[in-house]
């Protein structure tokens, strides 16, 4: 069954994180992403630009309508994910608590209802 | 974090922290301010390093550095002072904290880390940052250190620990001992706290022993040694002893693990069990059972055997029984059903996991020793099918990449 952690965490301001603490994430990053692909789990995991950089897209209205930040401002925002596939919710629970944005953030765990396999949705 | 090559470098290194503690212990204590006190001891050091080469070391070196690291904090003491724009009132803004300090003979320095373990302990800081803050200001560990211990980023680590330091201070937290009666309630907040330096305890996968054992050896043997006559102070000294001497052995040399009933003891270090052994004697010498003494009585028993073979079952049941009833845990409940599968058979062992498990609910399902134990005794009872489902289960809840290879040769053994 696939989960998908949500990282949320509040975004740092330009140089306001050491470049030795980033080095440091990174590489606690790096051991986790090698830890999950070595129990075989790991499906994707991606850690987003800052929200600056992200443009919205919609045609809700009718019109497209194209614009320049994030849905919605928050103090703590989406940062990034990974997508698990493990047999049920207490492994997923597991791999959170040993996720290094534990440490600062806060993670969602969250089932994934379908995926897109194979060219079809999964049942 | 490692064991130093050469023992005399690690004598000599455990000495230097000794002293760090005790300086830092008196320095602090008045004013509460652990973190002028650090600086005002690193100056000194600083100093010593710069002066000690050239002009000799003094007769009596904690004295010295005593001295120096008083006079610093005087020092900031007045520059602070001056700074302040109202006029300086001689007797309101008297440095009290420091007149204390002068009362102290530098030619006998005081052993007052009771107290600052006492600190670290309290109640009123967040039981998470007890242990860190213990490594920081009684062995004088540095935040990069204990952050690679808990992995986590330093700076992480360092937040805590400021945050724990100014807390002390803030809370007014006093160092002081207090009577009889309360401390004997304080001082197993101050176990706890040096078993946390032992084992981390993950809600998924239980206790984990972690890459600092020296560390937990160390400050266990600071404990020991300032409360000789506290069975559970020696008990657990002689558990993180006895467990430690058996590090070497966890891992064969294409690093799988090895489980305890596999390990080969000449790899255990001996000087290290002796050790063990001899405070866990101290400890019963005192007839008065505890969970420290007893999770060391059954290391010893673990410890025991020579050549390939299991240590005497019997005697592991009663230990881990009486383990149960005077802490009941998840791993104790776990290891009582193992070990009463040794001496009653896999049948009784898997009916005992059952009804102890039956209390913790949800908690029992994410705790993989649990599964990993009944993997065992079902595979025991030759049910093979439900023995694999048991180790899919623990597997799925390891994050150890040694221990998943090991319940993976468990599972693909089975016949099915």
């Amino acid at each position: 069954m696939r989960y998908t952690l949500l990282l949320h965490y509040p975004e740092p301001g330009e140089g306001e994180i050491p470049a030795e603490t980033i080095r440091e994430v990174q590489e606690a990053f790096g051991r986790y992403g090698r830890a999950l692909q070595d129990a075989g789990v790991l499906v994707a995991a991606e850690v987003l630009a800052p929200g600056a950089a992200t443009t919205t897209v919609t045609l809700r209205s009718g019109a497209l309508q194209v614009q320049d930040g994030p849905l919605a401002e928050t103090k703590e925002a989406l940062a990034g994910d990974f997508v698990l596939d493990v047999p049920h919710l207490d492994s997923a629970l597991g791999w959170a608590e040993k996720c290094p944005a534990a440490q600062f953030g806060v993670i969602e765990v969250r089932p994934v209802a379908t995926s897109f396999v194979d060219g079809a949705w999964t049942a | 974090m490692t064991h130093p090559a050469d023992p005399s470098r690690a004598v000599a290194e455990a000495a230097a922290r000794d002293g760090y503690g005790r300086l830092l212990a008196l320095l602090a204590a008045q004013s509460g301010d652990l973190v002028s006190a650090e600086d005002a001891l690193a100056d000194a050091f600083e100093r010593a390093l710069r002066t000690w080469p050239t002009d000799g070391t003094p007769g009596n070196p904690a004295g010295w550095l005593l001295t120096v690291a008083r006079n610093r904090l005087r020092d900031r003491w007045r520059s602070a002072e001056v700074r302040r724009t109202e006029p300086l009132d001689p007797v309101a803004h008297a440095p009290v904290h420091l007149d204390a300090l002068e009362t102290v003979d530098p030619d006998a320095v005081p052993d007052t880390r009771l107290e600052l373990m006492l600190v670290c302990a309290h109640p009123a800081i967040a039981a998470p940052a007890r242990t860190p803050l213990m490594l920081s200001t009684v062995l004088g560990f540095t935040a990069e250190q204990i952050a690679r211990a808990w992995s986590v980023p330093t700076a992480t680590m360092a937040t805590r620990l400021v945050r724990a330091k100014r807390r002390v201070a803030e809370a007014g937290i006093p160092f002081v001992l207090p009577g009889r009666e309360d401390l004997r309630a304080r001082t197993a907040a101050v176990l706890e706290a040096v078993y946390g330096a032992y084992a981390v305890e993950w809600s998924t996968t239980g206790p984990e022993p972690r890459g600092a054992p020296s560390e937990a050896l160390q400050l266990a043997e600071v404990l020991a040694a300032l409360l000789p006559d506290d069975p559970e102070a020696r008990g657990l000294a002689a558990l993180v002893a006895l467990s430690s001497a058996r590090a070497p052995a966890r891992l064969d040399p294409d690093g799988r693990f090895v489980p305890l009933d596999e390990q080969d003891p000449a790899r255990w270090d001996h000087h290290l069990v002796e050790r063990g052994r001899a405070h866990l004697r101290a400890a019963h010498g005192h007839r008065v059972l505890g969970r420290f003494q007893l999770e060391a009585a059954i290391q010893a028993v673990h410890c025991a055997r020579t050549g390939q073979g299991r240590a005497d079952p019997g005697t592991l049941r009663d230990l881990h029984e009486a383990l149960h009833a005077v802490a009941p845990s998840l791993g104790s409940a776990t290891a009582l059903a193992v070990v009463t599968a040794g001496t009653d058979g896999p049948a009784r062992g898997l009916a005992l996991l059952d009804a102890l498990l039956e209390p913790y609910g949800a908690a029992a399902r994410r705790f993989q020793p649990a599964w990993a134990a009944r993997a065992h005794l079902l595979a025991g009872l030759g049910r093979d099918r439900e023995a694999a489902a048991a180790y899919d289960e623990a597997v799925a809840l390891t994050h150890d990449a040694s221990q998943r290879a090991h319940l993976t040769r468990r599972r693909d053994a089975l016949t099915t």
